[in-house]
């Protein structure tokens, strides 16, 4: 599809004013990358903010300038699809913390070099608190909606609960309002992971060349099990061996599901820095919206006045129906418009990202109104 | 014979048109058992009401949500539980009562979250249903019931007495009952042999 019918825009913005962060400090001249396919009406009420999940970026649609690969949501993003752009201006950000545009751990610091572990670890809320300021930016007062996967959930939450005026909808997709020790558990094996690359160098290995390669492929060896589901595995690839006839009896990929995974983790080694997958999975481990809200969820709600509209997926482990039905639940007690839905896909945690039609038409659904 | 053709239909299910057109404008209601959320647009439309719902099937939850209603996917033997006492002036349960695994706690339920509660069921003491059992000895198949008993969705068969006496032992209150024959109301005489469908408007 050509860019023009598309209208798709892609844009660095420089934050005019410090961005003050949960952790204390604020940030100067931050920047934030960001794409918009559509176009904004005259009174500027199209808009639809799209939160990207931890590994991706705002290329939802446009080819991805690392991979080649086509935008992460290019299927369900663009003239007449189920966010449809004809109708909608979406704007999507690469978060704070990120590594394609936004100011994050390998940005320049101050003193000319690159942050670092020296870059201030940084919340989901610090992350929408970005994007808010980049809707300021914008001139828009007031988004249609805010959506988001996974991470991107927790930032669609996060901006329904703390800016509740900004936004007529929030739709949350396998996603969750606090991390669970497991969901911490297997964030910190790839942060250690990570950490254990002599290469890492305490964080300083930008211009020395490759940087904790391994490490981070290790991480995202590990982090991409818990996107896919027991049986998706089985399925795909089940016992059977890669390009060999038997067992070799040594530590070569003998299994497909190993070399899959060795695979997803150098090429994801090509386009995510270590730094940042540190820091962003940092920022997922410290969500909890209920401990923002003085420990009772529904208070996170209170004063909302959106629509809502939560979607799990019956083989997501990662994220499981449970944690959606409990913000469901806050969101009833606190009175807000809410729906919710598990849906049945074998694809685990990623059904969402796949090809899921029941899910297109609670989207598109949700949206229309 | 029908003593009275409901006004106003909606386009809706006969049972679900009597409970659309008895229930007051403005208030607040939970559907149990929504479907695809049909009395739900219907109560919001027509009635200003502020719907919500609950549907076991996704498919009838993706339903709804196209249709700009607000529905949880949940069951109503376990899920009524999550919401606060008297939430809604109503809960409706509208063919959903003799599917449930405890039919009176689900009453209980219903008005515990709704001051008031509607109720239809499938009336398992129509003569046609009696005749069927009598003459064939077997478990009926009718038209309201259509469903063999192995894979029938239905495993607490209720009648209009039955239902009356479930009424009474918890000490609820009856506040209106309407019956139905085919699409069309009937007498409530004699209604526990000649009504197919029954809907009850209960309160505590």
């Amino acid at each position: 599809m050509a860019a023009a019918e598309l209208n798709l825009v892609n844009d660095t913005l420089v934050l005019p004013a410090p961005l003050p962060l949960d952790g204390g400090q604020s940030l100067e001249r931050v920047e934030i990358a960001y794409e918009t396919i559509g176009t904004l009406n005259a009174d500027r009420s199209n808009a639809i903010l799209l939160f990207h999940a931890l590994t991706m970026d705002q290329h939802v649609v446009s080819a991805h300038p690392k991979t080649g690969k086509p935008g992460w949501w290019s299927k369900s993003v663009g003239p007449g699809k189920v966010i449809d752009t004809s109708r909608f201006y979406v704007i999507c950000a690469n978060v704070l913390g990120g590594c394609m545009g936004s100011t994050g751990p390998a940005s320049p610091h101050a003193d000319g070099k690159p942050w670092g572990m020296r870059f201030p670890v940084i919340t989901i809320r610090d992350m929408v608190r970005a994007q808010v300021a980049l809707l300021d930016a914008m001139g828009i007062d007031k988004v249609h909606a805010v959506i988001g996967g996974s991470m991107g959930g927790m930032q669609a939450l996060s901006f329904a609960a703390n800016w509740p005026e900004r936004t007529g909808a929030a739709l949350v997709i396998a996603s969750t309002a606090r991390h669970s020790a497991q969901n911490i558990a297997f964030h910190e094996v790839g942060r250690q992971a990570i950490m254990a690359d002599p290469k890492w160098e305490g964080g300083d290995y930008y211009g020395a060349g490759k940087g904790p390669e391994d490490g981070l492929a290790v991480a995202r060896m590990a982090a991409h099990i818990t996107y896919l589901s027991e049986a998706g595995l089985t399925d795909k690839f089940g016992r059977r061996l890669q390009d060999r006839s038997a067992k070799t009896f040594g530590f070569d990929a003998d299994f497909q599901v190993e070399s899959y995974l060795r695979h997803q983790g150098l090429s994801f080694t090509d386009r995510f820095d270590a730094n940042s997958y540190l820091y962003i999975t940092r920022a997922m481990d410290y969500f909890d919206l209920a401990e923002e809200h003085g420990g009772r969820l529904a208070s996170a709600f209170a004063t909302s006045k959106a629509r809502f509209c939560l979607i799990s997926f019956d083989t997501d482990w990662l994220y499981p129906t449970a944690e959606s039905r409990t913000i469901a639940h806050a969101l009833n007690a606190s009175g807000a418009p809410v729906s919710f839905v598990e849906l049945s896909a074998p694809f685990g945690h990623d059904s969402f990202l796949l090809d899921v039609p029941a899910q297109d038409r609670v989207i598109a659904g949700f949206l229309n109104q | 014979m029908s003593l009275f053709t409901p006004p106003v239909t909606f386009g809706l299910r006969p049972d679900l048109a009597i409970i659309a057109t008895k229930v007051k404008v403005g208030s607040r209601v939970l559907d149990v058992g929504c479907g695809d959320g049909s009395l739900m647009e219907a109560l919001k439309e027509q009635m200003g009401c502020d719907a919500r719902g609950m549907e076991l099937d996704p498919l009838g939850v993706a339903a709804c949500v196209a249709k700009g209603l607000s529905v949880m996917q949940g069951d109503a033997d376990t899920d009524l539980a999550d919401y606060p006492d008297a939430a809604f002036d109503y809960a409706i349960l509208s063919q959903t009562l003799q599917t449930t695994k405890r039919p009176d706690k689900v009453l209980d339920e219903l008005l515990r979250v709704g001051r008031k509660a509607f109720v239809s069921f499938p009336n398992f003491a129509h003569w046609k249903v009696r005749a069927s059992l009598l003459w064939n000895g077997r478990m009926p198949v009718t038209r309201l019931l259509p469903i063999a008993w192995y894979e029938t969705p239905n495993i607490h068969h209720v009648t209009v007495r039955d239902f009356r006496e479930l009424v009474a032992d918890r000490g609820y209150r009856i506040e209106g009952q309407w019956f139905l024959s085919g699409d069309r109301q009937t007498s409530p005489a004699a209604a526990n042999w000649r009504a197919e469908h029954a809907v009850f408007l209960l309160s505590r």
